[in-house]
């Protein structure tokens, strides 16, 4: 049976893994490609790695990380970050790289979603939704710039366009769960699930296995991502996996 | 010398990566010349059938296909393992390989397409290249087209209805799955074949 995924997620800044509670308050967590490496050891079905200052600078770094780490990863392997131009992919594949993540650089130009495509395989293309919820509404409207810019589109409509323009993924953050630890949300999760066909990670407030299970029950995720719950020993992930198999999730597990 | 052959689709680095680290001598080429003289010959492949193309426009094909011949083991990866066989449903004016039986055809509308994520083999436990590779082992797939289930399937899959994770016959091999991406399981397939 296909396995719901638990995707670990690597913030990285100057080469450098951070977390932040609600994209500020950055704390200093570890080197990425060794928390890569131990993910994987651990059961990680699925390592992401975003580098949330790449916006503003530091490149070369990025790559040199994303090289680091790839070496030593034979499972999927996601970059995110600052990636705007399909040269800008290019380098990041070629550095190791499985997938590509991007989010402000597709809405500003959607057209950049098929031509990395047509390239590297839709299979290699995810798209990064950072969503929240409008005041007093049941839609959600999505941001860029690590959300601190705001589009006035829709996050569903802005799904099913990616999907139609050739993406092979959504990852699908809740800012407002974001770095809370108080749950998916399976509301958000569930209508972009259910309005397109191909797979929907769910990311943003992932505090304990109960949670995970809500959103792959509730939420319909085909995979979930989490960050500060395994970088601080919240929670092993292995014991995560075991818990979430045993309450009747299928998961890869013993890996 | 193991080719990892090139027909500018998709990314071939993590294929490199995953060889390296068996200790492998290999390279990624697109020259036929290069192929003509490899020990072994991987193809891999991601993205879309109608992509082979290129291998019959730049003799790469007809440098596989007498590579084939001569005996020597073929391993194709994910589209790679399609282009074996006849042909696909994604792209019916480009022919494969032919050299497995059978056309490659879409996921029925019941389940999601593509097929993403970690799925679990049954392993014909006569094969080589799955020796040491328990029943029920998880193995990672991205795939929309998927191969029929055959005399020449070494492994089978269950996603909408079986299909052929991975297919032998003789020197000719074939896995739908990425075996650079699927952890211990998919470096010992790849030992498997590196050690033919």
């Amino acid at each position: 049976m296909l396995t719901k995924r638990i995707i670990a997620c690597l913030d990285v800044d100057g080469g450098r893994v951070v977390k932040g509670v609600q994209f500020e308050n950055l704390r200093d967590a570890g080197d990425p490609a060794e928390l890569a490496k131990a993910h994987s050891a651990s059961g990680a079905d699925e390592i992401v790695l975003l580098d949330i200052s790449a916006a503003h600078e530091r490149r070369a770094t990025l790559l040199d990380t994303v090289r680091r780490a790839a070496g030593q990863l034979f499972i999927p392997f996601t970059v995110g970050g600052g990636i705007r131009t399909l040269e800008d992919a290019v380098s990041v594949f070629s550095a190791g790289a499985d997938k590509i993540s991007i989010n402000s650089a597709a809405l500003a130009d959607p057209t950049l979603i098929t031509g990395i495509a047509e390239r590297f395989g839709s299979q290699a293309v995810v798209i990064a939704i950072d969503a929240r919820r409008r005041e007093g509404a049941s839609h959600w409207e999505a941001f860029t710039h690590g959300g601190r810019a705001t589009t006035g589109r829709d996050a569903v409509e802005w799904a099913r366009e990616a999907e139609s323009r050739g993406a092979g993924e959504i990852l699908l953050t809740s800012m407002d769960r974001d770095g809370t630890g108080s749950g998916f949300d399976c509301d958000l999760t569930r209508v972009v699930a259910d309005s397109v066909r191909i797979p929907v990670i769910a990311s943003g407030g992932a505090g304990g296995a109960q949670h995970f299970v809500e959103v792959f029950r509730e939420g319909h995720a085909d995979a979930a991502l989490a960050a500060s719950i395994f970088h601080y020993g919240f929670s092993e992930l292995a014991d995560l996996k075991q818990e979430i198999g045993s309450q009747g999730i299928p998961v890869r597990w013993p890996c | 010398m193991i080719a990892i052959v090139d027909y500018g689709a998709g990314n071939l680095v993590s294929v490199k990566k995953a060889l390296d680290w068996l200790g492998q001598q290999c390279a990624i080429t697109s020259d036929p010349g290069e192929v003509a003289k490899a020990a072994k010959i991987v193809l891999p492949g991601v993205g879309h059938f109608a992509s082979t193309a290129a291998l019959a426009r730049t003799g790469l094909q007809d440098a596989i296909a007498d590579a084939i011949t001569r005996g020597i083991p073929f391993l194709g990866i994910c589209v790679g393992m399609q282009w074996m066989f006849e042909g696909s449903q994604e792209s019916p004016e480009t022919r494969g390989l032919g050299v497995l039986s059978g056309e490659c055809e879409r996921f029925p509308a019941s389940v999601k397409s593509p097929h993403v994520g970690w799925n679990q083999v049954e392993v014909d436990s006569s094969s080589r290249l799955l020796r040491g590779v328990p029943p029920g082992s998880f193995v990672y797939f991205t795939h929309s087209f998927r191969a029929p289930v055959s005399e020449t399937t070494a492994a089978c899959c269950e996603y909408g209805g079986q299909f052929s994770a991975a297919v032998e016959r003789d020197h000719l091999f074939g896995v739908q799955f990425h075996p650079e991406k699927s952890g211990e399981i998919g470096l010992k397939l790849l030992a498997n074949f590196c050690g033919l």
